[in-house]
């Protein structure tokens, strides 16, 4: 990459002082130092726009890793890049959900207006004030707001291919565009210094929660739903004989139950988003 | 007659800036945590063992049962960690948890650290959910400066630290093993088991692993006591949990419900599938969970309930397609998702979902024959049970129940000559295109 691409990028050639100290300094927070590499690596994100192999040998000489050790975790994990991404990082759904509700449509556009495939970045056109990249991206735990897609990790819900041209025409514009259920959009290499663990002052930005997240509740509050009241439930009583008998009457007490049960599953459990069974074996 | 939603975990989600401190503690937050402070730790796991609570994450372990495996005899220090790594496909729970109200995990992350005896817990989140770690962070500092975290937390001469720590984009690591590897700061990588990490986990110390909605009920448990909880839910399957409806219905969104309530009463509750369409099939937990029919309809949603029916409760993320969904675009899409997701250490789950794409994407165009459905599920016989960890038996499963319950579905496509389904007929904007189209 020569000399004037990177300053395009606005990536520095030389890792500062200041981003040392704080490399250290996220070493430092856990017990032990390589804990920190992760949240190393999406600082050297933010401080020079992608994974930079002076970056790599920074971690390595702080963690006192290999430059090799460093490189297999950071090409392990999709959010490091080794090319720079645009100001704003486009991700399109296309998991199965989204894909099925809009999102492959969505990505097709995109690619289509943007002049470019998966996980690259779209060339400036005159008069852009932003740049941004585009890349399809897996379940991002909004599937109730499909087709979602994420702008530097910020939900943006319920897009259509219309909505999404529009997104990044205003992004490259440089107009102030604000997440769905978020703050207004910061840049991608603002992003990855909160994702280091040093917070901006964003937090209180946004809702609580959106439109889909609150239908459940809704209904309830409409209908004078609640979870029972302590006085409906049986008595809290200390003696452990007591334990365990609650509405449906259980008959034994429930630490046996829950022993048996341990012993009842099955060894080979499927994937689930915390398959904590594998210790149905102890 | 009982209430059919029971709100617990989102009851604050619609309070005026509900992620504050001041939010929570307004409402009764905390009140738990100095409840909790003045029983003896182990009176705390008997508690959350009494309750019946089982892991929310998917699998179901008995949390407080897991918490005993704890050996308190060993040196080393006692580490808590919340996988907060929410990246099953269909699963969208823990993330508008954590926007929403932080502090309910955060409180039951001080509890259950006071449990196990364990003075530093990590949150584990993944970073692609910019947001929530900045809620997470926001909240973990306002904890300190109230004093709900730090050095002898309210006098009890319990201390605790909280590291908020943002993952970099991989599935795998919602596998325990794999997220303590990754916590290590390597390549997220499961691990052989023995050793569990109850007694070797997090720096070869004991550690917990438990996910986000079991600690965020932690609180409630406390407070309303085992038999309040317990007095939810059925038999086995104690308490509430939120339920979350997405795909073909006309309000997708988070329900919290007892243990034991029906897909019928929830797109009853939702709205009903997208008008004019039928439920086609789902998932009761995520896509790693076998795929359920509208011949499901009625299964109580419980552990042992999704069980008998054939596949696993999960994480509650019931995705909902209707008949305009071709079944082999969305396994096969599935499929792709879990060859990528595959982290390579073993080689029927690194190999053996290479060729599940290959074999299904053919399919999928129109090529090849019958003959490759038994080819499909010979090759899902070969990756079922066969690796470190249970990625590769959740890749199977939307196969293996797809060919089970539409196997005509992957005839019509070789009959066909590719696929027989309009995409544009299953995007959320084909109602509102048709409508415009009708007024136009």
């Amino acid at each position: 990459m020569s000399a004037a691409e990177l300053e395009r990028n606005g990536e520095t050639t030389v890792l500062d002082e200041a981003t040392y100290a704080e490399l250290r300094e996220i070493a430092g927070r856990y017990p032990q130092p390589r804990s920190g590499l992760l949240p190393m690596l999406h600082l050297v994100q933010s401080a020079q726009g992608r994974i930079t192999p002076e970056g790599i040998e920074a971690c390595a000489r702080i963690l006192d890793l290999s430059a090799a050790e460093v490189s297999g975790v950071a090409t392990f994990y999709t959010m490091y890049k080794r090319r720079p991404v645009g100001d704003y990082h486009v991700g399109v759904c296309t998991n199965t959900l989204c894909a099925v509700m809009g999102g492959d449509a969505i990505l097709d556009r995109l690619k289509e207006h943007l002049g470019v495939g998966n996980d690259e970045t779209a060339e400036p056109r005159e008069g852009d004030a932003r740049t941004v990249s585009l890349e399809h991206v897996e379940c991002n735990a909004a599937c109730d707001y499909a087709p979602v897609m994420m702008v530097n990790w910020e939900f943006m819900d319920n897009m259509t291919p219309e909505s999404a041209v529009q997104l990044v025409d205003d992004l490259r514009a440089g107009r102030e565009v604000h997440s769905t259920r978020g703050p207004r959009l910061c840049t991608w290499r603002e992003a990855e210094r909160v994702l280091a663990g040093f917070p901006d002052e964003l937090a209180d930005e946004g809702p609580a929660a959106g439109p889909a997240s609150l239908v459940g509740l809704q209904i309830a509050r409409e209908r004078g739903w609640t979870a029972p009241s302590e006085e409906q439930t049986p008595d809290e009583a200390p003696a452990a004989e007591e334990a365990g008998s609650g509405a449906k009457g259980a008959p034994e007490a429930e630490h046996t139950e829950d022993e048996r049960e341990a012993e009842d599953m099955p060894a080979d459990k499927r994937h689930v988003d915390s398959p904590d069974a594998e210790e149905d074996a102890q | 007659m009982s209430p059919t939603l029971t709100p617990v975990l989102t009851d604050n989600w619609d309070a005026d800036r509900s992620w504050t401190l001041a939010s929570y503690e307004s409402r009764g937050g905390y009140r738990a945590l100095r409840k909790a402070l003045g029983m003896a730790p182990d009176a705390v796991v008997e508690e959350v063992k009494e309750s019946g609570l089982r892991g929310r994450g998917g699998a179901g372990f008995p949390t407080g049962m897991k918490w005993s495996f704890i050996p308190q005899d060993n040196p080393n220090p006692k580490y808590l960690v919340v996988n907060a790594d929410e990246s099953e496909p269909g699963t969208c729970k823990d993330v508008p948890l954590m926007m929403a109200s932080p502090h309910t995990l955060l409180e039951g992350v001080i509890i259950s650290a006071y449990a196990i005896r364990a003075h530093t817990a990590f949150i584990y989140v993944r970073g692609e959910v910019l947001h929530v770690v900045r809620r997470l962070q926001r909240a973990v500092q306002e904890a300190y400066r109230a004093g709900h975290l730090g050095t002898d937390i309210h006098g009890s001469g319990h201390d605790l630290d909280v590291i908020v720590h943002a993952g970099a984009g991989a599935y795998i690591c919602g596998e325990e093993t794999a997220l303590l590897d990754s916590l290590e700061g390597r390549r997220g990588q499961p691990r052989l088991r023995p050793p569990f990490p109850a007694v070797a986990g997090l720096y070869a110390s004991p550690t917990v692993i438990n996910n986000v909605e079991s600690i965020a009920s932690v609180p409630s448990i406390i407070e309303h006591g085992h038999g309040w909880f317990s007095s939810m839910g059925t038999e086995k399957s104690k308490g509430y949990g939120i339920f979350s409806l997405s795909g073909h219905v006309v309000r997708p969104g988070q329900y919290e419900a007892p243990l034991g309530i029906t897909l019928r009463e929830l797109i009853d509750l939702a709205g009903g599938v997208r008008e004019g369409h039928e439920l086609k099939f789902w998932t009761p937990g995520g896509s790693s969970t076998p795929l359920l029919t509208a011949e499901h309809l009625d299964v109580p949603l419980d552990f042992e309930g999704v069980g008998e029916a054939g596949s696993m409760l999960g994480t509650r993320a019931l995705q909902i397609f209707d008949d305009t969904t071709c079944v082999v675009r969305a396994v096969l899409r599935w499929t792709e998702f879990y060859k990528h997701e595959s982290c390579g250490k073993c080689t029927p789950c690194r190999e053996g979902t290479w060729w599940l794409v290959q074999t299904l994407a053919a399919l999928e165009k129109g090529q090849g024959s019958e003959a490759d459905l038994e080819l499909l599920l010979d090759q899902c016989d070969n990756i079922l049970g066969r690796s470190f960890c249970a990625l590769a038996d959740g890749a199977v499963s939307p196969i293996t129940s797809s060919i089970q319950f539409f196997r005509d579905e992957y005839l019509a496509h070789l009959t066909h000559g590719g696929c027989p389904f309009d995409p544009a007929a299953a995007t959320a904007f084909a109602t509102q295109r048709r409508a415009a189209g009708a007024t136009a």
